[in-house]
């Protein structure tokens, strides 16, 4: 079969893609621009900014002179190629290989494909007429080669069909530039008077060869049809998902159990294939009500385990109402992470952080009792003691500073230190008695104290002398005093924590 | 010929303890920070670590000193490696200090947990894991059912459990293999020197199984857990002044 290409052109595809998003940009000349060498340099200009003589790679401040009015954006490098790969997979629906063409544009191999759209006309009209709905100013062509295709897209008349075998005659009249060569190629032919292909065409091959590169050669050839050039079509990836229609509507645990079970263990085929993990599911059943159930759960590190993963589901289960029954169900793995291979061990169960059963253990315990009630902790550099440790954000996050053990601190912290009465000789002796929960201690010995300060750029207030004290029972306290002896100023003085 | 005979009596001593139903657990790691007097109170001289321990702390002040003595011997346990699980009831324990026990505060999970049976339900599903080293919980009262199924948990991953009873209303029966009772003492410091001195505790080992229930006066110096030789005589000394 003879073989067809559709070369798609976006003439201004960033600028047309800006107004998609801020539709008020519509009426106005806009530029993107991004820096070069402390310059800002325009690297896109919207149609009505082109109209009035702006040009790519014009210095921002030289188009400010042009359109006083004219506004700037800023240009990310990698939107043309994320959008051009979105483009791509939504024009899947009109052939099954697309393939980019940086950097603005998209070619179709549209063989055997037009006839679904009842002709080429039409099939093009309909590519057409769906972008410019879009919002994006395109053009067009269909040909035998992607060379031609391309070239009539970019210098032929718009919406171009260029029959079988007529890439000849099509090619004739367009500038060298058509090509795809390089720049410097394309000044050389314009110096040398050589502004049309079919003064090209017709010259010599040698002579061609030996004037320029042999890239010229092949690109003219494949334009025409005589060597044959591939595309390389994109491969959107496919969702984690796995769907399970029943026969019978489902009304029982156990047959949601079934059914789950049926779809992890497809979905974790397909994930232990592509060394993947996942970190969070959704299970959902279609009810014959229309209505949807579903459970979510979560793990601490890539998982793909069907037994681990069913545990976590099977607390849910029974928050899942089946009605009048389930029909369908649908497994989704929302977040998918590559999996870190995990050598075996033969004998002796590595006790660490990292163990794989301990992330499980913690996932069945995040199911049941909530995520937020596990705790790990991390040294941080604060003296304040309250401020002394962070939460960590993750099962294998390093400590970055390490543990202090230079002043004595409680095992026990009181969340709020409590106000104790005490009595106490001054300026800075520790306390001879004190009050706490009704019980009157006597301090025999004491340590300190130790000044600590409140840290100003966090927080107001008085800093903390801390003694660690202890009474005639053998108990150790830790106590501290807020502030200087003043009468001016109050102080109080409170028991902060224990001490083994 | 006394010191053949003394060793037939130990090897027979030996040789009593699996017929009276005590099995040697397979986790064997010699526990330097346990001073052998206390060792002496176990079978075959050594810590027990697959098992349950109970501890009983009637006050804050006995809890945090039942902390302290865990602290200690989970250090040795985990000796820098390894993970542990710890479920309370409130956050009281200050992670830094864990450090001065010699334990890494980063390798321990803390687990908040208001109900006494969400407590007991993750205990037991921790005590299942086999990647834990210990597993340690905090609850008022621990029927003998729950006991049971605690110490059925850890005979498949041989971990340790260790599960502190603030304030117990009744001292019931349990299936835990040796029961603790842990206070502070006043601390002293060689030579009269003013201060508070080390964390000394009073380790009273109220029931064990196979063994020999005793008390030690105990002190954590340097590291590890020292037994105070009972000739020093505690008095009572005038408060120093410091600063």
């Amino acid at each position: 079969m003879q073989k067809r290409f559709i070369s798609i052109w976006f003439r201004y595809l960033k600028t047309d893609w800006w107004i998609r998003r801020r539709p008020m940009l519509h009426d106005k000349p806009f530029v993107l621009a991004s820096p070069d060498h402390g310059r800002m340099v325009i690297t896109a200009a919207n149609r009505l900014a082109e109209k009035q003589g702006i040009d790519i790679n014009m210095v921002v401040a030289d188009a400010r002179a042009l359109i006083p009015s004219l506004e700037v954006l800023d240009d990310q490098p990698e939107t043309s190629a994320r959008l051009l790969n979105a483009l791509a997979e939504w024009c899947i629906r009109y052939t099954p290989a697309v393939a980019i063409d940086p950097i603005d544009g998209l070619l179709l191999d549209a063989t055997g494909c037009a006839h679904l759209w009842g002709g080429e006309r039409s099939y093009i009209t309909a590519i057409h007429k769906r972008f410019k709905d879009f919002g994006y100013d395109i053009s067009i062509a269909l040909a035998d080669t992607v060379g031609t295709a391309w070239a009539v897209a970019r210098f032929g008349s718009n919406d171009s069909i260029i029959e079988s075998g007529q890439q000849h005659t099509a090619l004739l009249s367009l500038p060298p530039a058509c090509l795809r060569i390089e720049a410097s190629a394309t000044e050389r032919l314009e110096k040398l008077g050589l502004r049309q292909i079919s003064q090209l065409i017709s010259m010599p091959r040698s002579a061609l060869r030996r004037r320029f590169d042999a890239q010229m050669l092949q690109r003219l050839d494949q334009a025409l049809g005589y060597e044959e050039e591939m595309i390389k079509p994109v491969q959107p990836i496919e969702p984690y998902q796995e769907r399970l229609p029943c026969l019978e509507p489902i009304v029982t645990a156990t047959g949601i159990e079934i059914a789950l079970q049926r779809l992890l263990e497809a979905l974790c085929n397909r994930l232990q294939h592509e060394q993947k993990g996942l970190r969070t599911a959704l299970f959902k059943g279609y009810r014959m009500d229309g209505k949807i159930e579903q459970i979510e759960i979560g793990t601490n590190r890539p998982s793909c385990n069907p037994k681990h993963l069913f545990k976590l589901f099977e607390v849910k289960i029974e928050s899942i109402e089946p009605a009048p029954g389930i029909e369908v169900f649908t497994l989704e793995a929302l977040k998918v992470e590559d999996l870190p291979t995990v050598q075996q061990q033969l004998w002796g169960n590595k006790m660490d952080l990292d163990n794989v059963e301990l992330s499980e253990l913690l996932d069945r315990i995040a199911g049941k009792i909530g995520a937020y009630n596990i705790h790990r902790y991390m040294p941080a550099h604060h003296y304040w003691p309250e401020r002394s440790f962070k939460e960590a954000s993750s099962l294998n996050e390093a400590i970055q500073t390490t543990w202090k053990v230079d002043r004595p601190r409680p095992l026990q912290l009181l969340s709020r230190p409590e106000r104790i009465e005490v009595t106490a000789p001054i300026p800075d002796y520790p306390p001879m008695l004190f009050r706490y929960k009704d019980k009157l201690h006597k301090v025999m010995k004491a340590d300190g104290p130790e000044r600590i300060e409140a840290e100003w750029w966090l927080q107001d207030g008085q800093h903390r002398d801390y003694y660690s004290v202890e009474d005639e029972d053998g108990h150790r306290y830790w106590l501290f005093r807020s502030g200087h002896y003043d009468a001016a100023k109050s102080y109080q003085w409170f028991i902060h924590g224990f001490f083994a | 010929m006394d010191t053949t005979k003394a060793n037939i009596i130990a090897q027979l001593k030996k040789d009593i303890l699996p017929l009276q139903g005590f099995k040697s657990t397979l986790n064997t790691v010699a526990l330097d920070a346990i001073p052998v007097a206390m060792k002496n109170a176990f079978p075959n001289a050594a810590f027990p670590l697959g098992a349950v321990h109970e501890l009983i702390a009637d006050s804050t002040e006995d809890a945090t000193a039942t902390f302290g003595f865990i602290a200690a011997i989970l250090a040795s346990i985990m000796q820098n490696a390894g993970a542990s699980i710890w479920i309370n009831g409130s956050q009281s324990v200050f992670p830094p200090a864990l450090k001065s026990f010699g334990l890494s505060p980063d390798k321990i999970i803390f687990i908040y947990l208001k109900k006494e049976n969400e407590i007991l339900w993750a205990m037991e599903e921790a005590l299942k894991c086999k990647g834990l080293s210990a597993v340690i919980g905090e609850v008022q009262d621990l029927s003998f059912t729950a006991s049971r199924r605690l110490q059925l948990a850890i005979e498949q991953s041989q971990a340790t459990g260790f599960i502190v009873r603030r304030n117990p209303r009744r001292l019931n029966t349990s299936a835990c293999l040796a029961r603790w009772k842990i206070t502070s003492s006043p601390g002293q410091l060689p030579g009269d020197m003013p201060g508070v001195g080390f964390p000394r505790w009073n380790v009273e080992l109220l029931k064990v199984r196979n063994g020999k229930p005793g008390s030690w006066p105990i002190e954590f110096v340097g590291g590890r857990l020292r037994h105070v030789p009972a000739f020093t005589v505690i008095h009572q000394q005038q408060q120093k002044k410091t600063g």
